[in-house]
């Protein structure tokens, strides 16, 4: 063990290999100094835990219903109560823990790419690219994201995949923003140039030393940007626009328990715990990497 | 025999680092009268510091411990902040290096000046605006009034420079540290600043420390020289006997500059082994 | 044949015109200066030779061959460039061996990990730094990985610019002396920008003297050593920079 240590904090690396894994673990660890950053892991963490053993964890099926046990409160058999068919809310919440991290990632995996190439190509070229390409950004970013979202899965019908491609299409704005911002800081760097006298296409430049340069902000913005996903995706739900039932999507338990809110309120109230949880998890994370990423607000490399 | 201006003894400076606190000033000691003190270093030998744990301008993490910081008789080490504040500007000033970073970018030349002057005297607005006027023609800034309304950004390296002394004595202070006054200037205009302050310095009866990385200026310009390498003080000498420099650093760094006139085909190169930790 | 020919060449900058008619000509194997203050327009002429300032008029000819105006391949292996600040050269997420590797790859170039050993070896930095990050190195460990990346392409002709400046006097020593033997070793040929006479005097042939874009003077090194400049504007810079100390008294600092 301390052998490891030593070899990925060697001041003198022998191979690539070992220089990236350094960097990262000296990252990883100037990020577990921060408390609210491991909390923060700690729950995204346990979100793909619950989500990867979903089948081991939750003890009853998420769709089968037990009309017997309707509106059951929460007790030592049913841990969060059951809901209005008798499903065992506990069970679904975990379930669902599947759906909603299928959303985020997908989004992210999505959105964040094509923001970042739009940007760092409208960054680099300047001029008639960079008017064309930022113009058609601002028409996606002044719609605002629930109503595009609403107005998308209306036109294709409702359902996971729409709902999914209905908040990519409005997040990845905001992403070349950033791109192009953090490109434009970078494009007049004299390493650029020194790439440029070599000879390198724009193509690489952009690719192979720019865009290593915006990941970190973008990193940064993605996981802070979940806990938003998270909350659009359960609007939807919410709406009945995104997974339909009787999928356990989070936003969707929400909308049902909405009508027995007062006499049986944890069949509402335990999904919304579950998203509020998840999202302070995204946003703490996002924070501590931002500290650990940002050379600006002064972590180191 | 007049009580000197400044005793500085065992000034230590240390920062904290993730190995524990490491010592970036290790022990400078030297008394100043009115007189040109240059400090002279390479990067990372703590003499920038060291003019500025004068001023106390090192802030926690930062940690400074002396036996004894005495400015004309004040014990600085144990001054309360109130009165330090009364002390800069008035008392002790320091120029900076680059105008452009040191010089505020929202405010005119001369509301600046007249801010130093404000913080320590109470003077009507009319009477503020000739002391301003009169400082920038000390500074030999033609056309003063005019170059009072101007913006930083408005005015070139070498004016900006000027009005950063000029802001900095207007006050009249005993002691002037200037920190690398010149390093951003052309080389047709450091003469003329360094002839400036000189000027300045000796009319006013001032004591001046002068840092720098450059030892030919600091030999022009100072009576004495103290060399700084890694946090110590390697060699003092005065400015005329650089040339029976003792300390190999001090040889090796003199020997180290090309000169203008040129005849060796490699020029010798520190051996920073020799000497580190002696 | 000549390195470099320049000749009438005017360097614009979003449409201002700061150069004005510059008439260069660097022998193969000749190190050549062009010295001046801020805004005399040196550093442009030599970013107009890299192909980074391509707003210019005029004929540039490298090694017999008209340059094109902006950056290209086949011009990468004629021609390399040493930027002057060392903490800003170099890439901050790629490690020395990335950065060295890099115009190998642009060029298909094989025979990779000798290549760079070999030029790590030629500028004095051994397999230790090999696979640090920038920020691990040093601001001289940076400038020799800067000349090494600039050396990768075997360029013929290497511009500096103000290579030392942001250096400390121990450390400039060091890359200056890298700099003479590496000129001697493989037959280079400099051009270099700086401010700063004596490095001149100890790294250069010939120099020319610019102020506000144009070149009042051209004169060979030797020139220094009396300070016989026939420009008034030549003998001011001489004499701020110490040049009359220089020449009328021995330095007080002479050791032997």
């Amino acid at each position: 063990m301390a052998g490891a240590r030593a070899w990925l904090l060697d001041p003198s690396p022998a191979t690539s290999f070992q220089a990236s894994a350094g960097r990262a673990w000296r990252m990883f660890t100037t990020l577990m100094r921060n408390p609210l950053a491991v909390t923060g892991l700690i729950i995204v963490l346990g979100l793909v835990f619950t989500a990867a053993f979903a089948p081991q964890i939750a003890p009853e099926s998420p769709i089968g219903q037990d009309l017997g046990a309707r509106l059951l409160p929460p007790s030592e058999a049913h841990w969060m109560g059951t809901d209005e068919l008798g499903r065992d809310i506990f069970s679904r919440v975990v379930w669902g823990s599947r759906i909603t991290l299928l959303i985020v990632a997908l989004v992210a995996v999505i959105s964040a790419p094509v923001g970042l190439i739009v940007g760092a190509v409208s960054g680099y070229f300047g001029g008639w690219t960079d008017k064309l390409l930022m113009g058609i950004t601002d028409v996606f970013l002044s719609m605002p994201k629930l109503i595009l979202a609403l107005a998308f899965v209306a036109a294709l019908g409702p359902g996971i995949r729409n709902a999914i491609i209905a908040i990519a299409i409005t997040s990845w704005p905001a992403y070349a923003r950033i791109a192009r911002a953090e490109t434009l800081t970078f494009r007049h760097a004299e390493y650029i140039d020194a790439v440029r006298i070599q000879g390198a296409s724009s193509a690489r430049i952009i690719l192979r030393h720019l865009l290593p340069l915006c990941t970190s902000s973008m990193i940064v913005r993605v996981t802070l940007d979940m806990a938003g996903i998270i909350l659009t995706a359960a609007g939807l739900g919410f709406l009945g626009l995104g997974a339909q039932p009787p999928l356990p999507e989070w936003g969707a338990m929400i909308s049902r328990g909405r009508a027995f809110i007062l006499d049986q309120w944890w069949v509402a109230t335990m999904p919304g715990f579950a998203i509020i949880l998840v999202s302070l998890g995204f946003c703490f994370l996002g924070d501590g990497l931002r500290d650990v990423l940002d050379p600006k607000a002064g972590g180191r490399e | 025999m007049t009580a000197p201006l400044l005793e500085l003894a065992n000034l230590r400076i240390a920062f904290p680092t993730p190995h524990g606190p490491a010592e970036v000033v290790k022990g400078v000691s030297f008394t100043l009268g009115r007189e040109r003190l240059g400090i002279v270093g390479e990067s990372g030998s703590g003499k920038s510091l060291t003019g500025r744990a004068i001023l106390r301008l090192i802030r926690p993490p930062g940690r400074v411990s002396a036996e004894r910081m005495v400015f004309d008789g004040i014990d600085l080490a144990v001054l309360p902040e109130r009165a330090m504040r009364n002390l800069r500007g008035a008392r002790i000033s320091m120029v900076m290096q680059d105008p452009k970073f040191s010089l505020n970018p929202v405010m005119s030349v001369g509301d600046q000046i007249a801010e130093a002057l404000r913080a320590h005297e109470t003077l009507p607005r009319r009477d503020l605006r000739a002391r301003v006027v009169e400082m920038l023609g000390q500074v030999q800034i033609n056309d003063p009034e005019r170059v009072a309304r101007l913006y930083p950004h408005q005015v070139s390296g070498g004016m900006g420079q000027r009005v950063m002394i000029a802001m900095m004595l207007i006050p009249q202070p005993d002691l002037l540290i200037a920190d690398e006054p010149t390093s951003a200037l052309d080389v047709s205009v450091q003469a003329q600043v360094l002839d400036l302050i000189d000027g300045l310095v000796r009319k006013n009866s001032m004591g001046l420390i002068l840092i720098s990385h450059d030892l030919d200026l600091v030999a022009r310009y100072c009576d004495r020289i103290l060399v700084m390498s890694a946090g110590r003080v390697v060699e003092e000498c005065a400015a005329g006997g650089l040339a029976g420099a003792t300390h190999p650093y001090t040889r090796g760094l003199i020997a180290a500059v090309p000169r203008m006139i040129e005849d060796r085909d490699e020029l010798p190169v520190l051996d920073r082994a020799a000497w580190n930790g002696t | 044949m000549k390195a470099l020919a320049l000749e009438n060449v005017d360097i614009a900058y979003a449409g201002t015109r700061v150069v004005h008619d510059v008439n260069i000509e660097v022998a193969e194997g000749e190190s050549f200066a062009l010295v001046g203050e801020s805004g005399s327009g040196k550093s442009t002429v030599l970013k107009a030779v890299a192909g980074l300032a391509p707003e210019w008029t005029g004929s540039i000819d490298v090694l017999g061959q008209p340059r094109a105006h902006g950056t290209g391949r086949a011009f990468a292996r004629t021609c390399q460039m040493v930027f002057q600040d060392p903490y800003g050269s170099l890439h901050p997420r790629k490690t020395v061996n990335a950065a060295l590797v890099e115009p190998l790859a642009v060029h298909g170039l094989g025979n990779r990990d000798a290549r760079v050993a070999d030029t790590l070896q030629a500028v004095g930095l051994d397999e230790r730094f090999r696979f640090r990050f920038p920020h691990q190195l040093s601001g001289g460990q940076r400038q020799r990985v800067a000349i090494a990346r600039a050396l990768m392409l075997e360029p013929k002709i290497m511009l500096l610019d103000e290579p030392t400046s942001a250096l400390d006097v121990s450390v400039q020593a060091e890359i200056l002396n890298l700099l003479k033997r590496l000129r001697r070793e493989q037959g280079l040929t400099y051009l270099m920008v700086t401010h700063n006479l004596p490095v001149v005097a100890f790294l250069c042939d010939r120099l020319a003297v610019m102020k506000a874009g144009r070149i009042v003077e051209v004169a060979p090194a030797r020139t220094l050593r009396t300070g016989g400049f026939a420009h008034p504007y030549s003998r001011e810079l001489y004499a701020a920079s110490g040049g009359a100390h220089a020449v009328e008294q021995p330095r007080p600092v002479e050791l032997t």
